[in-house]
Parts: C-alpha cells; sequence; structure tokens
C-alpha cells in the first residue's frame, strides 16, 4: 500500500506535466521488476485497458454519459486493422489510423441520435450498440471467423517480424502517456470545462453558449478513436481476437475500470484498468471463483469507496496533508 | 403458410412471456427505487437451476414442492441483495448502482456456477410432452402453462396495484417517497418488497421456460438484458408496459428467427429498442420527464 | 407598497438609442397538458432599462423566460432579439446573440469549481475547437487565461473570491444565486433576464442582490427580472409587465402598476406570496 499512497500524493499535488512525468517513469521502471514475458503480456492488457479507459472516462466521467458499449468500438478497431491486412494486405501502421478515423467518424454520426438519451436510456441504446456490433461478428463466420476468432500474422517492419511482447509493451506505453496527455489538455480546456458542465445541467450549459450537441458528439468520437486504436494495438501485440472482446461484459469491465478508479479522474481510470485487468490475469489460481470474486469485489468498492480509489485516497491524503 | 404463422406467433408469445416476466420485474423496482437491476436475469436462471437441482438431480422433492421452494429460495437471494447490496449504496450515483447490480448479476451467477457447475438442467413438462394443434400450428403444451401463468400474474399483479394501498404506495415511491410515508408506508418495505417480487417473477419464469429451453448458469446475462429492453420498450417504470413491451419483443424475434434469419433474433430486439428510443425516447407508451428550471 | 418608496434614476453608462427593441416578443403562448403557462402573450423590452415580470405563482413568468431562453419551444408566437427573429434558435445560439438568463431552479455545475463555472459562462467568446484543446494549442491557452482573469474579476464583483476554489456543494444558496449571476455575465450580455434573485434570500441578502442588479444595469445591461419581493420591483423597475394565468395583466410604470385595479384585483385574490422557498 506504501506505492498507493505515494501515488496518490503525486497525484494530489502534481501539476498536470508532474503527473504525466511521474507516469513516464513508472511505465519505464516497471519492466525491471517482470521477470518473464508474462508480465510484459499482462502490462499490455493493462495499457490497452488503460486507453480505453482514458476515453471511456471523459465521455462518461467528466461528461456524464455512460456508455455500456466501448467495447464495441474496441473490437471494431481490433477486427478493422486485422481485416484490412488481412484481406487487402494493408500494412497495419496504415491499417489502423484508417479504421480509427473511419470508427471516430462513424461514432460522431450516430452519437447525435444517441445521445439525446439520458441515464438509464443512453445506457440502454449503447449496451445494445456493443451488442449487435459483438453478434454480427459472432455471426459474420466468412469475414471474422465467428466465435473461434480470427488470428492475425505478426507485423512485419521491412526485414523485421514484430513479434516481441517488450516491444509492444513499449509502443503501447508511449501511446498511453499520449493518450493521458491528450486528456488531461482536453479536461482543462474551455471545451473539457464545457463538457463538465453538461455533466450536471445541460439546460445551463446551454444557457452558456455550450453546443450541447456537438460537444457531445466530438467526445463520444474521441473516446470510440481511443478506443479503436487500442483495439488495433491488441491486434498488433496479441495477434489473436475474438467476438468475446466486443461482447457486453467487456464494456461493463471498462465502465467498472473507471467508476472503481474514480470517475472524473483520469489517473483513476489507470488505476482502475490497472487493477481489474492484472488481478484476475495475476491469480490465475482462483481461476474457478474468478467471478464470485469479482462480483463481491465491485459490490464492496462500490460501498465503501462509491467515488473509486484514487479521489478518496487522494482525499485522504489531501486531509492529512492539510492538517 | 398460416400453420407457420400461427407456429411463429406461439412460439413468439412464450419467448416474450419470459421477457415480460423479466421485464415487469425491472418496472417494479424502477418504480419504487429508479434503480435499474442489471441482476434480474439472474433470478430466471436460479428459479430454473434451483428446480432443476431439487427435483431432476437430486430427486429431494416432488415438482410440485421443487418449484415453490425454488422460487422462495430465489425471492430470498432477491431480499438479501436488496440488503446487502443496495441498501447500503441508495444514494450512489447511476453508474455506481449500475455496476453493483451487475456485480450481483456476477455473483449470483459465479455461485451457481462453482456450486451446481457448468453443464445444462432441465426437468420434464408440467403435462408431459404433449402438443395441441391451433391452426395447423403444434403448440407445446408447456406453452400453455408459461402463457396462462403470465396471464394470471398479470391479473394479480393488476388488483395489487391498482385496489390495494401498499400496492398504490409503491408505483409511486420512487417519484414521491413522502406520498407513501403519508399513508404509512415506510419506504424501506416498498423496495424491499419490490426487490422480493420481482425475483419471484424471474424465477416463476425460469421455473415455466427450463423444460422448453433448457437452463444453464450463464443464461441470465442475455435475459436480463433483453428483459432491460422490454421495459424501455414499454416505457420505463409501467410493469404493464414491461409486459407489452415483452410480448411486442418476443414476437417480433420469433417472426425475424422464422421469417429473416435465425443468426440474428438475437440482435433484432436490441435493432428493435434503438429503433424506438431513436423515435420515441420515452419507450412506446412512456414519456421523459422534462426538467423544471 | 406605500408612495414612500424611494425611486431611483439610473443612468446607464453607455447610452442606449432611445427605445431601442433588444427584445420583443409577439403572441407567445405555450401549453403543458391542458395548462395554458403562457397564453398569447407580447411585450417589448426596451434596451438600457430595469424591467420587471411580475405575477402570482404560476402565472407563467418562468415559462415565459424558458421560452424567450430556447429551453422550452413555442406552440404559437415568436421571440425576437436585436429585432432578429430566433424563435427557432437553439439556446446556445441565443447565447451567442446576446442573451443570457439566471435560474429561479439553481443550475448547479456541480463538477466545477466556482471559478470554473464562471470560466464556462466566459468561454462563450473563446476558442471552441476541441482539437485544439487536445493539444493544448497557443490560442487554447490564451482562451484559458482570459477567462480565468475574466472569471476572477467576476467573482470579486459579486463577492465571491472567497469561494474561488470551492465546489457548488460547499456553497451556500445565496451565494449559488450570485454565482449564477456571475456566471451569467461573464458572456457579457445584452440582456439578462434574473428569474426570482432575491427568493430565499434574507433582508441583508437581499438588499445586497438589490444594488448587485441595480449595478448591473449601470453597467449597460439590460435586464427583466422576475420577483416576488415588490418593495425590490417598485424600486428598481423602470417598466412592469404584470403576468396571471398565462396572460398579459397590466404593463406599465411602477405607478401606474400600484393603480391598476386589474393588478390589484389579482393580488388580493391570487395572492402573490412575497417569498417562495
Ligand atoms: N415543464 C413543465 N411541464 C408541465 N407543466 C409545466 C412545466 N413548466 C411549467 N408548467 C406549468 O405551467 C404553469 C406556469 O408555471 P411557471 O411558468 O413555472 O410559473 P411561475 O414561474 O410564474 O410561477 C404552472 O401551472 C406550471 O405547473
Ligand atoms: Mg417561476
Amino acid at each position: 500500500m506504501a506505492t498507493g499512497t505515494t501515488l496518490s500524493a503525486a497525484i494530489s499535488l502534481g501539476a498536470p506535466l508532474g503527473r504525466l512525468a511521474i507516469l513516464s517513469a513508472i511505465l519505464i521502471v516497471l519492466p525491471l521488476s517482470f521477470p518473464n514475458p508474462f508480465f510484459f503480456d499482462v502490462a499490455v492488457k493493462v495499457g490497452l485497458s488503460a486507453i480505453v479507459c482514458v476515453g471511456l472516462n471523459l465521455l462518461s466521467g467528466y461528461a456524464g454519459q455512460i456508455s455500456l458499449g466501448h467495447a464495441g468500438f474496441f473490437a471494431l478497431g481490433a477486427y478493422g486493422t486485422a481485416l484490412l491486412s488481412i484481406k487487402l494486405g494493408v500494412h497495419g501502421l496504415i491499417a489502423a489510423p484508417v479504421i480509427a478515423t473511419v470508427v471516430g467518424l462513424l461514432a460522431h454520426v450516430i452519437a447525435r441520435p444517441i445521445l439525446k438519451l439520458k441515464g438509464h436510456y443512453l445506457a440502454m441504446a449503447t449496451l445494445g450498440l456493443g451488442i449487435i456490433i459483438s453478434i454480427v461478428l459472432n455471426r459474420e463466420i466468412w469475414l471474422t471467423g465467428g466465435p473461434d476468432g480470427l488470428s492475425v500474422p505478426a507485423m512485419r517492419l521491412g526485414e523485421f517480424k514484430l513479434r516481441a511482447i517488450e516491444f509492444w509493451y513499449w509502443i503501447v506505453a508511449a501511446f498511453l502517456i499520449v493518450a493521458v496527455w491528450l486528456a488531461e489538455n482536453l479536461v482543462n480546456s474551455p471545451a473539457g470545462r464545457s463538457l463538465r458542465a453538461l455533466h450536471s445541467s445541460e439546460i445551463a450549459a446551454a444557457t452558456a453558449g455550450v453546443d450541447v450537441p456537438r460537444a457531445k458528439a466530438l467526445v463520444f468520437a474521441f473516446s470510440a478513436v481511443l478506443a479503436s486504436i487500442a483495439g488495433a494495438f491488441f491486434v498488433f501485440a496479441e495477434r489473436f481476437i475474438t467476438p468475446a472482446d466486443a461482447g457486453f461484459l467487456r464494456s461493463v469491465e471498462f465502465l467498472t475500470m473507471i467508476v472503481f478508479g474514480g470517475l472524473g479522474s483520469t489517473y483513476g481510470a489507470l488505476v482502475g484498468a490497472a487493477i481489474l485487468t492484472a488481478l484476475p490475469q495475476l491469480v490465475a489460481a482462483f481461476a474457478e471463483y474468478k467471478h464470485v470474486a469479482i462480483g463481491i469485489v465491485l459490490i464492496a468498492t462500490m460501498i465503501f469507496m462509491p467515488r473509486g480509489i484514487v479521489p478518496t485516497l487522494a482525499d485522504l491524503f489531501g486531509r492529512r496533508v492539510g492538517r | 403458410m398460416l400453420a407457420d404463422f400461427a407456429q411463429f406467433t406461439a412460439s413468439g408469445l412464450t419467448r416474450g412471456a419470459i421477457y415480460a416476466l423479466v421485464g415487469m420485474g425491472f418496472a417494479i423496482i424502477y418504480n419504487a427505487s429508479n434503480i435499474i437491476n442489471f441482476a434480474q436475469g439472474e433470478f430466471v436462471m436460479l428459479g430454473g437451476m434451483l428446480t432443476a437441482f431439487l427435483f431432476t438431480t437430486t430427486g429431494l422433492l416432488p415438482i410440485w414442492l421443487a418449484v415453490p421452494v425454488a422460487i422462495a429460495a430465489a425471492t430470498i437471494a432477491g431480499v438479501a441483495f436488496y440488503r446487502l447490496a443496495i441498501e447500503p449504496a441508495q444514494r450512489a450515483g447511476l453508474a455506481t448502482l449500475i455496476i453493483i447490480t451487475i456485480g450481483g448479476s456476477v455473483l449470483l451467477r459465479g455461485i451457481v456456477e462453482v456450486t451446481l457447475g457448468k453443464r445444462e438442467f432441465v426437468f420434464p413438462a408440467f403435462s408431459g410432452e404433449s402438443n395441441v394443434q391451433v391452426l395447423g400450428a403444434s403448440i407445446a403444451s408447456q406453452s400453455l402453462w408459461v402463457l396462462g401463468t403470465l396471464a394470471i400474474v398479470a391479473a394479480l399483479l393488476w388488483w395489487f396495484f391498482e385496489k390495494t394501498l401498499f400496492g398504490k404506495a409503491m408505483r409511486a415511491t420512487a417519484q414521491s417517497p413522502l406520498a407513501a410515508q403519508l399513508v404509512g408506508i415506510e419506504t424501506r418495505h416498498v423496495l424491499l418488497v419490490s426487490f422480493a417480487l420481482a425475483a419471484a417473477l424471474g424465477a416463476l419464469g425460469g421455473v415455466l421456460t427450463t423444460p422448453i429451453t433448457l437452463t444453464r448458469y450463464d443464461i441470465g446475462i442475455m435475459l436480463g438484458l433483453k428483459g432491460f429492453a422490454a421495459t424501455m420498450l414499454g416505457g420505463l417504470g409501467n410493469p404493464f408496459g414491461a409486459l407489452a413491451g415483452g410480448l411486442v419483443l418476443g414476437l417480433v424475434e420469433a417472426f425475424t428467427g422464422g421469417y429473416v434469419s435465425s443468426g440474428y433474433q438475437d440482435a433484432i430486439a436490441f435493432l428493435l429498442i434503438l429503433t424506438v428510443l431513436m423515435v420515441r425516447p420515452g419507450g412506446l407508451f412512456g414519456r421523459v420527464a422534462m426538467d423544471r428550471v | 407598497m406605500t408612495s414612500s418608496i424611494v425611486r431611483l434614476r439610473l443612468e446607464p453608462m453607455i447610452a442606449p438609442q432611445p427605445s431601442h427593441r433588444l427584445l420583443e416578443i409577439r403572441n407567445l403562448s405555450r401549453a403543458f397538458g391542458g395548462v395554458k403557462a403562457v397564453n398569447d402573450v407580447s411585450f417589448v423590452v426596451t434596451a438600457g432599462r430595469i424591467h420587471a415580470l411580475i405575477g402570482p405563482n404560476g402565472a407563467g413568468k418562468t415559462t415565459l423566460f424558458n421560452l424567450v431562453a430556447g429551453v422550452v419551444r413555442p406552440s404559437a408566437g415568436q421571440v425576437l432579439l436585436d429585432e432578429r427573429d430566433v424563435t427557432d434558435l437553439p439556446t446556445a445560439e441565443r447565447a451567442q446573440a446576446g442573451l443570457q438568463r439566471t435560474f429561479q431552479n439553481l443550475q448547479t455545475f456541480s463538477e466545477l469549481t466556482a471559478l470554473e463555472s464562471v470560466m464556462v459562462g466566459a468561454h462563450l467568446r473563446s476558442e471552441p475547437s476541441f482539437l485544439k484543446a487536445l493539444f493544448n494549442t497557443p490560442a487554447i491557452r490564451q482562451a484559458n487565461a482570459e477567462a480565468r482573469d475574466r472569471a476572477e474579476m467576476l467573482l470579486q464583483r459579486v463577492g465571491l473570491d472567497t469561494f474561488r476554489d470551492s465546489r457548488s456543494d460547499a456553497m451556500p444558496y445565496g451565494a449559488l444565486k450570485r454565482l449564477d449571476i456571475a456566471r451569467a455575465l461573464a458572456a457579457e450580455p445584452k440582456l439578462l433576464l434574473m428569474d426570482e434573485p432575491a427568493a430565499g434570500l434574507n433582508p441583508a441578502e437581499t438588499a445586497t442582490m438589490r444594488d448587485l442588479i441595480a449595478d448591473i444595469a449601470l453597467q449597460g445591461v439590460t435586464v427583466l427580472l422576475v420577483e416576488h419581493d415588490m418593495k425590490l420591483v417598485m424600486s428598481i423597475a423602470e417598466t412592469i409587465v404584470v403576468l396571471d394565468q398565462g396572460q398579459k395583466l397590466a404593463e406599465g410604470t411602477p405607478d401606474e402598476i400600484r393603480r391598476s385595479p386589474e393588478v390589484i384585483r389579482a393580488y388580493l385574490g391570487g395572492g402573490i406570496r412575497r417569498r417562495r422557498s
């Protein structure tokens, strides 16, 4: 728990760039403690969840628009990139941004009608969207391989085959830092303040001149782009994807990570993603009791720390400093 | 042609009946608490699994006793879930409550997975595997059990919500807790009863449909989501809207499966609800309240 | 409501053109279910004055504000802002056209500090680009700095500098009402609609609020005020429109209104309460 306190100290006291430096330092030092490639693999999965969560937290944490369908965008990014390179021979480095752009545009188009909905209606609509995507991925076997999943050959860069998980760790870590930087910039900008404003009162935000539908559509699209890019990296690093990665439960996991870490806290999203992704992987011994354990952890955390881990700890620490 | 149509109608209504039962549970809890209980589908699973365990697997009880015991056990699980997970977090935000109920769903599923295992469970239809011929379609007798019970349950609920003081108070607790208190009914009790009632309805649905569809530890997820869609379709917070929504959903699924493509049966429910929400943000029979500033 | 009330003559700093029609409401109507909340109401608000809209509870005053602000759509009639038809414009675009309002049911940005809340108002005229925001470009940094300066100045002006970094849940009700005003002023409106700014305030706070409203008008912002505190209304409003059951009952100077038989009847019959909680 010692690292936890240091971390929250840094979070509550540091300036945005200071926090970013600490995050970078952690990501650089962390691999020194990895005994084998399995740990790199877990770390890559953590990093990819974190990228999705940083975007989702902008949408749900800051702007207050709940999504239970973001795994769908992750899957679109993953399958889109994979299929573009397998079927059309497009290089992954081109396929990933092309697909991310397409996913972003798509999300922007559907955002307007969907984000008119509020609360549970919005949850239902995003949930439906995610499920429809996962059902299509399951059914269109000729294209996606169906429930068995899709294997993707390793990315090639000239002579090199980029298969080493260690390599992808560094790529994912770098992109995570970029994502956090972008998100923190946004939060502290006029556009970000508008998003946080419409969270509690859309009428007052509109009165203040915020184009509410536009603001929501943009943040929805941006979060979809981040999810799509994370999906593409997943395909590069893991070279295998199944429709389960697009399913409802995956979307729930993403939402859970940001609530667990602390809604409306970018670093909370990171902590939530890290704990909830790494724990089930590392305590494989528990496999049989996995669901029981996850259920209890979810309920208990939400009851005892309804604001999430990072804000709760930051408060505790902040108060101690204040005294 | 006609026979096909009748066949699809019958299977749609049977399928819709279970969505309706789950959906009514959603609506009842929502009315009392403004909470969407994503664990709702797990009670369907519990009802079916426990009956199968008590009757088929262990032979502990005859079917006429296994059914009420299973429903009672599921109801107790619903009450326990409310007391242990919902009550302590009453004032939490929307996302937090969604996650708590999903946590409850994962937990219930996990407990059954560990104790009863991952295989499929079943028990025989109540009146044997006989069929009834209607308009050239052959309808399983169990389907008649399902629809008959749904009709009786709907009538009883109608009586409860329209004619009893407690029922009337329950309908409006979420909107005005004060009104309920004025007639001497405690909000806490209303919440407790609504979670119990919703769990019982779900479990009843599981008991009725297991002979037709089989059951497994993980069937609750999809059923819960479909029940949620049924509630939304009918307009959030109206049990009879949910009833109608469930039946509509079942019919649309059956006809899509029959005439279009069985692969996309599950998707159609969500496509339907998305379309409806785009056109009528409050569902077919509901309205969204406007913020007063 | 005695004649001993002293009327303050307020000379706006920016002299408006005489009888410039800043807001014109033409035959505006809106019903909710069977209730005709606003029923065929017309009047004009000229630039550079304090105008009041009064009437018993449920008369339709807030609904009228919602119609003017674009929060509620009219079933008939038009709203003209600066002689331009804005009836079909969304709320945000009316803000661009110089309209701001405060709320009877307080609308706070509970995710933001007081300073940030006011900054949101100031962003009306700053760089809205999402893409630039992601990269924190110089334009964004400048917009942030300018908004912060303006917000700090306004917090001081409404007497909230001590709450600069507080969230709304840590602020008393009276402070939140002034925060709402600062947020509206940050957008530099031409017309400010104020919905019961003194409701729920104690006499001392009410006096401060009165001075603040007078001061706002002095700075050249035209104010349309809904208020139940008759002493306050009579002492600062130059013209008054009286609404009752959705319809315009009377219109005139405070003296004319005080003497109007219809108004007296509505007051005594409908019973305008001085305060609502
Ligand atoms: N959003 C709404 N939905 C239904 N009825 C409304 C709504 N807004 C106002 N009303 C009704 O319109 C009438 C006028 O209300 P309002 O404009 O709030 O009056 P005032 O501000 O003068 O007290 C009241 O009868 C009120 O109940
Ligand atoms: Mg009012």
